[in-house]
């Protein structure tokens, strides 16, 4: 690499991509490298785990086994649920976590931009945000359970609302917080009013904490909506799960998860979209979300 | 590009001469502090400002410079006192005051041609008219070719000359400048204040910059004033009978800036002795 002759004999150029070339197949070697750990590490598992199955350390009774999870998928997709068509039950888990989601996040980022900018009415709220905050939220299924009925969505989506609304709240309190004085400074010198303030400098600001939320708000949405029809539902993904318990079906338990995680990835991936696209701006976006 | 002169000239012509541009009339300025106390930056504070001056503030660190400038801005108010810019009274921000801060205040998520813009559009330009007019302002700083980049993406000389033109397209009749080139290398820190220079010269804004370098000082402007440790009040004054067009990196070998230094020097050494003492006690 660091003959002098190749040096003299060929143009700079060649020399540097010669050289990027090969930091290129050592970052493709690496990258390889940890894919193939991956897939061994899932074999691992997945076998280990049919394999005690099989020899009877584990018993698939209580603790399913893989190609049980596997024929109960393909029973559910091809002759459908207990409940109906499998496809109904995901998507009435779906719009239960994703109205919940949206709801949620619009409240808790509305809140959260009036208190972190009202220091005023902040003080005032604090303490019952805090209690509040503070107290399991899961338990409020059961009043919604009640007062919503278990029939419907309205229940389940009130219980991921809660549960993703405080989330949602404090990272957008604390970003507003956050937001640099002499951005403020500069945008009130340059001739900002109060509402220009919020939408051109404060939201702006503030979206970095706001959007690293959603990550982990979107799978307290899917909570909510699972738990919310655990407590009483007639559908959904979270009554398979009930009703597979109450069979002793181990495999229709995982079954249900997986489609769950499967859920919860996908909207993952889509949220990793939309924070790239919109903190753009930011050093080294996409580097930071892809790791 | 001239025509753009002309017209910030004449908007600064319906000023009335007599006028001073900036007024400080015996300001104190006392804040809390969080251990409930009370801290006095200002204190009996007077300084009056020609339109169109050059007006250059040194003095040691935490002498309240930077509380000088906020009290000329309207983001913050006077405990005791008055500070009247244009003929009056400061009552919030003034539509005719521009601020560079220290740090870097450009919108991180905007583009250099969108923070250049966002001035005149907070001030209800329609948004054709504001890219158009923060086109000729990049180019004016010597930005063109960079109107799509984000300011991580630039240096930090180049982000100096986005704030500068982002404060200059609204036109200020006073201009306020807070230890605007401090984070930068020398040779920038020269070439910016240069380019401020040539920038100021077809304005005839008036001008507060602060800084602790007095060479900068003396290099910038007409005026020097050197301000006590704090609280601080005016402890000197200094005409820089400097001819103009200058080159800052080229003025201090003029042996009439040498004198001048040694001057105003002497008046600041002490003040800067104080501040160096009293930092040291509370270090030990």
């Amino acid at each position: 690499m660091n003959a002098p002759s190749n040096v003299l004999t060929e143009p700079p150029d060649s020399s540097v991509t010669d050289e990027v070339r090969r930091i290129r197949r050592a970052a493709g070697r690496r990258r390889l490298l940890v894919n193939a750990l991956r897939v061994l590490l899932l074999v691992i598992i997945i076998g280990g785990w049919e394999l005690g199955a099989r020899l009877g350390i584990i018993d698939p009774f209580f603790w399913g086994q893989p190609s049980g999870i596997w024929d109960q998928l393909r029973t559910w997709v091809t002759e459908g649920t207990s409940q109906g068509p499998l496809w109904e039950q995901i998507l009435v888990t779906l719009e239960e976590a994703v109205l919940g989601f949206l709801i949620g996040v619009a409240l808790g980022v509305t809140f959260g931009v009036i208190l972190g900018r009202n220091r005023f009415l902040a003080d005032v709220f604090s303490p019952y945000i805090k209690a509040a905050n503070s107290i399991p939220r899961v338990v409020l299924g059961s009043i919604f359970a009640v007062g919503f009925g278990i029939i419907g969505i309205q229940s389940k989506v009130a219980l991921a609302v809660v549960l993703v609304f405080f989330i949602v709240f404090f990272n957008a309190f604390q970003g507003v917080r956050e937001v640099d004085r002499s951005l403020l400074a500069n945008a009130r010198i340059l001739g900002a009013n109060q509402w220009r303030l919020t939408t051109a400098v404060i939201i702006p600001s503030a979206l970095t904490w706001i959007i690293a939320s959603l990550h982990t708000s979107f799978s307290f949405a899917l909570v909510g909506a699972v738990v919310g029809e655990f407590l009483g539902s007639v559908e959904g993904l979270g009554e398979l799960i009930r009703v597979a318990q109450a069979n002793f079906n181990a495999n229709g338990v995982f079954a249900a998860m997986a489609i769950l995680a499967a859920v919860a990835l996908t909207a993952e991936t889509l949220i990793t979209w939309l924070e790239n696209r919109l903190i753009r701006w930011r050093p080294n976006a996409t580097a930071e979300a892809t790791l | 590009m001239l025509a753009m002169t002309d017209s910030t000239a004449s908007s600064h012509s319906a000023q009335d001469p007599l006028l001073p541009a900036i007024e400080l009339r015996t300001v104190t300025k006392q804040f809390r502090t969080p251990a409930r106390g009370i801290y006095t930056a200002l204190r009996d504070l007077s300084l009056t400002i020609q339109p169109g001056e050059f007006c250059a503030v040194v003095g040691p660190t935490g002498s309240g410079k930077s509380t000088t400038l906020s009290l000329i801005s309207g983001l913050d108010r006077p405990t005791r006192g008055e500070v009247i810019v244009m003929g009056q009274p400061v009552q919030g921000v003034n539509a005719h005051v521009g601020f560079v801060f220290q740090t870097d205040a450009v919108l991180p998520w905007r583009s250099v041609l969108d923070n250049v813009a966002v001035g005149p559009m907070f001030r209800g330009v329609r948004s054709r008219e504001a890219h158009t007019r923060a086109r000729a302002w990049i180019a004016r700083v010597g930005l063109a070719g960079f109107e799509d980049r984000y300011p991580h993406q630039l240096s930090g000389g180049m982000r100096k000359r986005v704030a500068l033109a982002q404060t200059l397209i609204n036109e200020p009749q006073i201009l306020l400048m807070d230890e605007p080139f401090s984070a930068l290398d020398v040779q920038t820190r020269v070439l910016m204040g240069n380019e401020l220079l040539t920038l100021w010269s077809s304005t005839s804004a008036s001008v507060v910059f602060v800084t602790h370098d007095l060479e900068e000082a003396i290099a910038l402007a007409d005026r020097v004033v050197v301000l006590t440790a704090g609280p601080a009040t005016v402890k000197g004054s200094y005409a820089i009978d400097l001819p103009r067009p200058r080159n800052v990196s080229e003025i201090r070998f003029n042996p009439r800036f040498v004198e001048l230094y040694h001057t105003i020097w002497e008046d600041l050494r002490s003040e800067v002795m104080i501040s160096y003492e009293r930092s040291k006690q509370r270090a030990d």
